[in-house]
């Protein structure tokens, strides 16, 4: 489903991303992870062209992503994405932040969009906070609007790029239930996640990444049990004793 | 000081209106409206130039900032009402000039606003309106704007309050808005100047005092509106 052909991508001398050549299969979750300056918020930015790459070619469903001319608009309405920083409208209360994108691109009526948008906020479990502004609410809060508000245009795709690393602990529980029970519905999604217990339970492929570089590619069950690069094995053991 | 007003209130109002053009603080309030209702759009426009990921926008614009920036209005007023009418081969009336003159100040003034308020706001919030599939323009519209513009409102309300004062420099091209018509009033009366220009202070207040008020109301219904608990 999302094809990546020797991507490449500097940010003036520094090499971000090296020769990257993957893919992600339809109704796989992907986890990507690696220590920090590894590359893994440029990649799974320049999936929906948030970043643009200088060489190579992504593509999503045989359409090429940074295609010169190409609409990215249309592109981009079909690839959810959902942000460290959650970034929901201020000035919107949570039911307008979720029908915004599809009224206004003409997916759907206002009263077709309101319906969607209580069933996606119900199945968030914040039906009760339709009417409230994103600053009456916690920050887990404000990542499951976020995440519904991605929902409401109604992606085969979703991309998470670090959606827990800004919340309390407390609260990282709520969104990674959400973001399960979308894997067992079977949504594509890429998530750039340092929750290696999700990514243990929920995942069907990790790519670890250090400097701009897929070094390990396994199922959870190899990549735990038996990390093959030393990267990736000095990586998990950091995690471990955190 | 009431004699005064009874004799000369309507004077003050429209000035020689209708025997001859309208003037006063009519005029006045008329100039300051004008030239708010249309440096807005205007204003509006070059602060979305000003931050134009194009170069070949954002340059000539912010050339033009720094120009109209640096001059004072006074001197930009005798330009407009001496060459403008050499280039054009047309005379410009004085309110007209004066209008001219205070849109071009006001866009200008307006645009550093709106482009300080756009750059100011996290770049996630265009980023997530992005992502969601919107254009730059319908992101712009529904996700930027509406937040610059309300954090902008106190420096706005400033600019507009400036706009109403500025119109008293009318004066000094014979344009007869109320600090003219004060100052022709005074010339009649003669023994009366600190009440003639205590009454012109007073009216300069309540204009520019009822524009705060208004708009810090409106400031105040906005920030409830965002701010409330569900």
């Amino acid at each position: 489903m999302i094809v990546l052909d020797k991507v490449n991508k500097f940010y003036g001398d520094y090499h971000a991303l090296v020769d990257i050549t993957e893919r992600v299969e339809k109704n796989e979750v992907l986890v990507v992870c690696g220590p920090s300056g590894s590359g893994k918020s440029t990649l799974i930015r320049t999936l929906n062209r948030l970043e643009e790459i200088d060489s190579g070619r992504i593509e999503i469903d045989g359409r090429d992503i940074h295609a010169k001319g190409g609409d990215v608009n249309a592109l981009r309405a079909g690839i959810g994405f959902v942000f460290q920083s959650f970034n929901l409208f201020p000035h919107l209360t949570v039911l307008e932040n979720c029908t915004l994108a599809p009224v206004k691109l003409g997916r759907a009526s206002k009263a077709e969009a309101r319906e969607h948008a209580m069933q996606l906020l119900e199945r968030v479990g914040l039906a009760h906070k339709v009417d409230a502004y994103p600053n009456a609410l916690s920050g887990g809060q404000q990542q499951r609007v976020a995440i519904a508000r991605a929902l409401a245009m109604r992606p085969p795709i979703m991309l998470f790029d670090e959606p827990t690393s800004a919340l309390d602990p407390e609260m990282v529980g709520e969104v990674l239930q959400v973001m399960r029970g979308l894997a067992g519905e079977g949504m594509t999604m890429v998530c750039v996640t340092h929750e290696m217990g999700f990514a243990r339970d929920v995942a069907d492929r990790i790519w670890f990444m250090a400097e701009g570089k897929i070094l390990e590619k396994a199922t959870p069950q190899e990549f735990f049990a038996n990390p093959r690069h030393p990267r990736a094995q000095q990586f998990l053991a950091d995690r471990r004793r955190d | 000081m009431l004699e005064l007003i009874d004799t000369y209130w309507l004077y003050f109002l429209v000035g020689q209106y209708p025997q001859g053009p309208l003037g006063g603080l009519a005029l006045t309030i008329l100039l300051s409206g004008a030239a708010l209702v249309l440096a807005m759009p205007l204003g509006l426009a070059l602060g979305i130039a000003r931050v134009s990921p194009y170069r070949a926008i954002s340059l000539p614009v912010a050339g033009v900032v720094q120009v109209v920036r640096a001059v004072p209005l006074l001197l930009v007023l005798f330009w407009v009402y001496f060459f403008l009418p050499a280039l054009t081969g047309v005379k410009t009336s004085q309110a007209a000039t004066m209008l001219i003159v205070l849109v071009v100040f006001d866009s200008v003034y307006l645009a550093e606003i709106v482009a300080a308020g756009m750059r100011a706001l996290p770049k996630g919030q265009l980023e997530s309106a992005r992502s969601l599939g919107l254009g730059y323009g319908a992101a712009l519209r529904h996700v930027v704007l509406p937040q610059t513009l309300r954090h902008g409102l106190p420096s706005i309300v400033n600019q507009l309050v400036s706009t109403i004062k500025a119109t008293s420099l009318g004066y000094i091209i014979g344009l007869s808005e109320v600090s003219f018509i004060a100052s022709q009033i005074n010339t009649l009366v003669f023994t009366q100047a600190v009440e003639v220009y205590l009454i012109l202070a007073l009216t300069y207040f309540i204009l520019c005092f009822g524009l705060s008020r208004l708009a810090f109301l409106l400031e105040r219904r906005l920030q409830r509106r965002t701010l409330q608990a569900s």
